[in-house]
């Protein structure tokens, strides 16, 4: 909601005052960047070719510096696309590069900063990405017409061949590229883009472009980062969050064959080895005893009652339209509920790590992170540094999910790093992992509608009672107490609800410290809003389908999901005994998705998910096979959860700690996974966490219409 | 004490302790990044690497326990018939996401089809069931083994 309001007002700001750079590369090449005024020249963007975003060689390869970080959703590929289109180049000319740290030049437009977040990059990119391949293509051809003496705008280009008004003279790229480096390009708001009935690759589905070394193991990840005369560092953190290691048997760690360190730190000890299975042996010899310190005697049970507590009293106003207090006392029915979402755990496959080689002058690091310019900043700081002494190589990330927006891991390897003479690779056991994540916030919230005669809502109240994620990671964002992503997916449901107040407690709990989770704000709230419709339709005796689509009459996107996900699923058709259908509606992320989950629950309550089906309009479909997989992936993630993802805290330590207590789904029990997409020409939505918020819902309002058991805490399972 | 382990055809002499898990030593002693790190405990088959063909966790399989077993790792698997249909399979239907546990998957997947020319769906939840993806891959990793066994997914 906020976000994607100031996204649009910044993207036109940006194009009013954004212009493109061209310069010779060292090779004879043309390089082309986005120079912001006031904001790049301090980069040395104006100047130097070497940060061009694109750049294009004179052997042909297109070197496209990839400003959002791959982890899974396929950016490399789908950005790729955005600049082949209008560059008029094969997919597979294009080499995707990791881009350093650099906000100046590689800022997600949405985000403000180079963060891979909010599944912001096809949005954030589809403009400028475009623009810089259109700009170049005109300079390419430019230049071509001059060597020529003919008209450019007659000239046409296609797969990196440029060919003459005649049609009888060509000229491939790479013959023309220094001469157009001497070309100024065009104004942005000079170049005409294809209008989406012109494109030739976008809406199709090429092969990923990073797939061959992903099949062969060659792909290096940051925990594969391989440094001459690194040592591997085993770590073991304080359990109890605040605590100090008390006791540690050096003696013992040190005897083990191939340790050659032990480095205590505040909150950590680190072995440090000539590899990891002697840094882990040496761990478990040090035997380490821990000042749990104050935090030892927080519980799940304690910090829900402090968030219960919070939800009963008034918050801060996220939206407040009609009047809910009047509609409420002449309502003819009321409903109310409280409902409860866990802590969660991100345990992407690659565990935390990082490898840091810290000199006198400078701090060598590298590491997969979605956040390369604020792990920069918060290093250098930590050491003193100036930023530019802070070099880091990002990596392909072997899963974020969020967990990546965080520079924990990075900062406490240079904490180590400090006692370490040479580079170091610190690994997290997955214990470690899981259990000093930065977790998916536990909420508390309650939510009540009244209804008319005809048992549609007329007045409508969600109080999100949580801790604040953008507070303490983004201050600045975190205005007058309100908390945006918190309330996103709850202040605007899809809907309409002629009176509505939604309001917002935080409630911190001690010593757990929470941050964003794929599918951030809408994967709560889409749950809440999504059963409380299903258990108001079903209060008015009405099929849910019919139910939404009567509140929906004034939002035809939604609608047009809604129904292409029923028809899809089969909807009202007859099910045997013990399985029915859910489904559930969303907006988010800028894409509107619908999706139908059919449930089998055996006598002894144990649910199966057996079948879902996926509606989706993200706008343009930019790459169609990488939707279908995100669709799939952020389902799974999203189902995981659901059934039983959960982290509980005893004694101030968490509980889970590893793939058995804390238990992913797995090939056997993943039902399959149907995606259909609405054809359309409004702009690309978000898509990498779209589906992971809207599954929860549909499977629970399944199991509802299968049992008559609606579930209002999650996870589903026991835990 | 040493160990001579063969790896990928190639004998290799190790001096570590004899229980250092094969992982540890394929990815830091030798530099064969290729196989992963994911649990450390058997329950999620990211370092799946072959023992005379047998799909094997390599984070729980220590180095005195290998005596003269030819292992695999993913940077050799593409050189056996099986491994370079799932290879390609795998790149056909594009499987892989973030790509982490994948060399797994390749593993566990090359593993069945050598020893099950024509796996059923029971098969590959039995032989596969070991191995998790967050990324949720689990769709395409199905289509693409009865690919590479020359089914229709």
């Amino acid at each position: 909601m906020t976000l994607t309001i100031v996204s649009r007002a910044d993207a036109a700001a940006l194009s009013r005052r954004t212009f493109l750079k061209a310069s010779a590369t060292a090779a004879g090449g043309l390089a082309l960047a986005f120079v912001v005024p006031g904001r790049s020249e301090a980069a040395g963007a104006e100047n130097g070719a070497l940060n061009g975003f694109v750049r294009i060689e004179p052997d042909g390869r297109v070197h496209l510096t990839i400003p959002m970080v791959e982890m899974g959703q396929g950016t490399y590929t789908s950005l790729a696309m955005l600049l082949a289109e209008e560059l008029e180049v094969k997919l597979d000319s294009i080499v995707p590069e990791h881009a350093p740290p650099n906000d100046a030049l590689y800022a997600n437009p949405i985000l403000h900063e180079q963060s891979t977040g909010l599944s912001a990059s096809t949005r954030g990119f589809w403009l400028p990405l475009r623009q810089a391949g259109a700009a170049a293509r005109i300079m390419l051809v430019t230049a071509a017409a001059q060597r020529w003496k003919a008209d450019p705008a007659k000239c046409t280009a296609k797969a990196g061949v440029i060919t003459d008004p005649s049609g009888k003279r060509s000229l491939p790229y790479r013959e023309v590229v220094q001469a157009a480096a001497q070309i100024r390009p065009p104004a942005l708001d000079q170049i005409k883009l294809k209008a989406p009935g012109q494109f030739s690759l976008i809406g199709t589905s090429p092969k990923r472009l990073e797939a061959a070394g992903k099949v062969s193991g060659r792909t290096r990840f940051g925990i594969d980062a391989i440094e001459p005369g690194m040592k591997f560092a085993a770590i073991a953190i304080s359990p109890v969050g605040g605590g100090k290691p008390k006791q540690v048997n050096q003696a013992a760690a040190l005897a083990i064959k191939g340790v050659r360190q032990v480095v205590v730190i505040d909150e950590a000890v680190a072995i440090i080895a000539d590899h990891t299975g002697a840094a882990k042996k040496g761990l478990e010899a040090a035997a380490i005893q821990w000042d749990d310190g104050p935090n030892a005697q927080v519980n799940s049970q304690s910090i829900v009652a402090q968030l219960k507590a919070g939800s009963e009293t008034s918050g801060v106003i996220a939206r407040n339209e009609g009047n809910v207090e009047q509609a409420f006392a002449k309502a003819a029915r009321r409903f109310d509920a409280v409902f409860e979402l866990p802590f969660l755990a991100h345990a992407a496959m690659e565990p935390m790590n990082c490898t840091v080689h810290l000199r006198k002058d400078a701090c060598e690091i590298w590491v997969g992170t979605q956040v390369p310019t604020v792990t920069q900043t918060r290093v250098a700081a930590l050491t003193g540094l100036q930023k530019d002494a802070v070099i880091l190589h990002n990596q392909f990330l072997g899963g974020g999910f969020g967990r990546r927006l965080e520079p924990d891991g990075t900062l406490l390897a240079v904490k180590i790093a400090r006692h370490v003479d040479g580079p170091v690779k610190v690994i997290w056991s997955r214990e470690e992992d899981i259990q000093h994540d930065i977790y998916r916030p536990y909420y508390y919230d309650r939510i009540s509608a009244a209804v008319d005669e005809a048992g549609n809502p007329v007045a409508w109240h969600h109080r999100v009672c949580g801790s604040s994620v953008v507070a303490r990671f983004a201050p600045p964002l975190f205005k007058n107490g309100l908390d945006f992503d918190a309330v996103e997916g709850a202040a605007e449901p899809p809907y309409a609800l002629p009176n509505i107040l939604v309001d917002y407690v935080r409630v911190e709990p001690a010593s757990i410290t929470t941050g964003f989770w794929r599918g951030v704000g809408p994967v709560h709230n889409v749950f809440i809003v999504e059963s409380f419709i299903d258990e108001l339709a079903f209060a008015a005796k009405q099929d849910p389908v019919a139910y939404r689509r009567r509140l929906l009459s004034k939002n035809p996107r939604a609608l047009a999901v809604l129904n292409l996900a029923a028809e899809k699923a089969g909807w009202g058709q007859p099910m045997p005994a013990g399985k029915a259908r859910g489904i559930s509606l969303q907006f988010a992320f800028g894409s509107y998705l619908s999706q139908v989950a059919e449930v089998a629950v055996d006598t002894k309550g144990k649910v199966r998910v057996e079948r879902i089906v996926c509606a989706v309009d993200c706008g343009i479909a930019v790459t169609p096979s990488m939707i279908e997989a995100q669709v799939q992936s952020g389902t799974i993630f999203g189902l995981t959860a659901a059934l039983r993802g959960a982290i509980t805290i005893k004694d101030g330590r968490v509980e889970q700690s590893n793939f058995d207590s804390y238990p992913p789904m797995r090939i056997d029990e993943v039902p399959r996974i149907e995606t259909h997409i609405v054809p359309s020409t409004e702009n690309p939505g978000g898509l990498g966490e779209a589906a992971t918020a809207i599954v929860a819902p549909a499977v629970t309002n399944a199991i509802f219409a299968a049992t008559g058991r609606r579930i209002r805490k999650l996870p589903i399972e026991e835990v | 004490m040493s160990f001579v382990l063969k790896i990928n055809g190639a004998s290799h002499t190790i001096d570590a302790d004899g229980d250092t898990p094969l992982l540890w030593v394929l990815r830091d002693v030798l530099q064969m990044t290729g196989t992963k790190f994911g649990c450390g405990m058997a329950l999620c088959g990211a370092c799946t690497v072959h023992l005379d063909g047998a799909a094997t966790r390599s984070c729980i399989t220590t180095i005195d326990s290998v005596g003269d077993a030819a292992i695999t790792t993913i940077e050799a698997i593409g050189q056996s018939e099986a491994g370079r249909k799932v290879q390609r399979a795998w790149l056909d239907l594009d499987v892989v996401q973030c790509g982490y546990c994948q060399s797994g998957q390749i593993m566990s997947a090359t593993a069945l089809l050598m020893s099950n020319a024509h796996p059923t769906d029971g098969d590959i939840n039995d032989a596969m069931s070991g191995n998790v993806c967050r990324c949720g891959t689990y769709n395409r990793i199905r289509d693409a083994i009865k690919l590479a066994a020359g089914a229709k997914p």
